[in-house]
């Protein structure tokens, strides 16, 4: 691991000036993602703004019946609390199916927002890769790519985002909070956070350099049936190939409101409205669901090893869907 | 744990000394090698951390690089904390670090100031065996070894969470007590590998512990 400087942050507007003060610093929080790729000279920063201790490690109600979930909540804390399993069962659902108790004990909010990708290619240093060296190229295109995007990306790049929680936050409509080295805050969609790669895939979300997250924000509970349903390759702490986040809400037979985003497809959790609303009236039947896949599978593109994800996430989508239909 | 031999050896001396026996045969092959640069043996700043582990309190100035699970092994010597991968996939650096399991291995020892670490030298010792560690020895509930320490400690951080009613990827109802069953303990330790595929025998070694019927 390279030599780098270390500091403590004591406030998070104080942890967003040391980034301004020091070009190439990182911040660290869990450090269970950027320690991993320090140590194989991926990351290479050369001073780190530890902000564990910045008092943003509480979820609290917030008036219109949300919760605001502070950005250094660990993992397995989210998952465990109470009004998030009543109120948002998708959430907790998603944070468990990810990664090992150890690593959620660890793990916070912003971190796994911000995770980088598990691409073969960009963790291996002897191979070109895009996101990791700009212009280097892309191994994955023409290489081992089953577990690459079908949506979303560019000839630059065709790695997914890996995160399980992103893709509940996606379909919950959570808000991203943030403060900058002025003292500047804003709130920042879910939907707006991560960037499709286009033709620079090593920018990745639209935060700015100095720019830190202090917390997300969840709207009122949605109800409804809530599933995440991850398919690996194996039954546990392993990435998605592909992953449903499903709410839906029923009246009678009638699906009244749906919301639908995916995980494993694209450089960010994947959400497509107007599929979704292909639900909405109907009563979630196969011929409801196969509509929904249609769209949202109408420019998906496979890269050889990955042309299977198409037809798997028509079939989980069918399997997940039938899942709530039946629950509710 | 570290039981010495009748003639005063321990294990670990066997093996050092008999790792130190094969670098000296292979010595003259290494005569024209190049010495190889290593970044990490550059002097740079130190950073102050205080932290208790095994109940003891270490002031240290410490290179900001080091890793909890190095701190442990390399400068303290307390070496029953595996280093297996570094990256955090198989569980052998499992320590309890304010009674919660953590891979010691991904997180620096500077980012734990005021806090109080557990390794498998602190929950018990050779006379005096923690009930997971007994457990463990009477299921035989490993057989190379490697990964035991680390998956000691983290049955015991598991079974602290099952009691405090986390829920995992396979409990069905996220509104009901935790059931203490084998499916459950099984999702809950994956993070903890084992080459050997003692997992039969930990999964019953836990069992006991828990006060569930094997």
């Amino acid at each position: 691991m390279r030599a780098f400087t270390f500091e403590r942050a004591a406030t998070p507007a104080a942890a967003a000036l040391a980034m301004q003060q020091h070009p190439g610093a990182r911040f660290i929080a869990g450090g269970t993602n950027l320690l991993d790729l320090m140590k194989l000279d991926i990351e290479q920063p050369t001073h780190l703004i530890d902000v564990n201790r910045l008092g943003l490690d509480r979820i609290e109600a917030l008036p219109d019946g949300g919760l605001k979930i502070g950005a250094l909540v660990r993992n397995s804390d989210l998952a465990a609390d109470a009004r998030v399993r009543r109120g948002h069962p998708l959430l907790s659902r998603a944070l468990l199916s990810g990664a090992s108790a150890q690593l959620r004990n660890k793990a916070t909010t912003a971190g796994n927002l911000l995770q980088r990708t598990r691409c073969f290619y960009f963790y291996d240093t002897t191979k070109p890769c895009n996101k990791r060296t700009p212009g280097s190229g892309c191994a994955a295109m023409e290489g081992f790519n089953r577990i690459h995007a079908i949506l979303g990306a560019s000839a630059q790049c065709i790695s997914v985002h890996s995160s399980d929680m992103a893709v509940a936050l996606r379909a919950l409509d959570a808000q991203v909070e943030t403060v900058s080295a002025s003292g500047a805050v804003r709130r920042i969609p879910i939907a707006e956070l991560h960037r499709l790669p286009g033709s620079t895939p090593e920018v990745e979300t639209v935060l700015a350099p100095d720019e830190l997250i202090t917390g997300v924000t969840l709207p009122a509970p949605l109800g409804g049936v809530q599933l995440y349903r991850k398919v690996r390759d194996r039954a546990s702490y392993a990435f998605a190939l592909v992953s449903v986040a499903a709410v839906v809400v029923r009246e009678g037979r009638t699906v009244t409101a749906a919301r639908l985003a995916f995980g494993g497809l694209a450089a960010k959790p994947w959400r497509n409205e107007e599929a979704e609303r292909r639900l909405i009236g109907t009563d979630g039947g196969a011929q409801a669901r196969d509509a929904v896949a249609d769209l949202l599978l109408a420019d998906a593109r496979g890269h050889g090893h990955n042309d299977f994800k198409i037809p798997l996430l028509r079939r989980t989508l069918h399997a997940t869907l039938a899942q709530a239909i039946e629950t509710t | 744990m570290n039981p010495e031999t009748p003639d005063g050896y321990t294990r670990r001396t066997v093996l050092v000394t008999g790792a130190a026996g094969v670098a000296a045969a292979a010595l003259p092959l290494a005569v024209d090698a190049e010495p190889v640069a290593h970044d990490a043996a550059a002097q740079g700043p130190t950073t102050d951390v205080s932290l208790r582990i095994n109940g003891q309190l270490h002031a240290l100035s410490i290179d900001p690089r080091v890793t909890l699970l190095d701190l442990l092994r390399e400068q303290l010597h307390l070496t029953g904390s595996k280093k297996g991968c570094d990256h955090g996939q198989c569980g052998a650096c499992t320590v309890l670090v304010n009674g919660r399991r953590i891979n010691s291995c991904l997180t620096l020892a500077v980012l734990h100031e005021g806090d109080q670490v557990t390794t498998i030298e602190g929950l018990g010792e050779p006379k005096k065996l923690h009930p997971m560690q007994a457990a463990f020895v009477k299921h035989d509930g490993y057989q190379c070894g490697y990964c035991t320490p680390g998956q000691i400690c983290s049955a015991v951080g598991m079974l602290g969470e099952m009691r405090g009613g986390m829920p995992s990827h396979v409990t069905h109802d996220l509104s009901a007590p935790t059931v203490f069953s084998s499916e459950e303990m099984r999702e809950r330790m994956s993070g903890n590998i084992c080459r050997c595929a003692g997992y039969p025998n930990i999964i019953a070694a836990i069992r006991e512990v828990a006060g569930v019927a094997t």
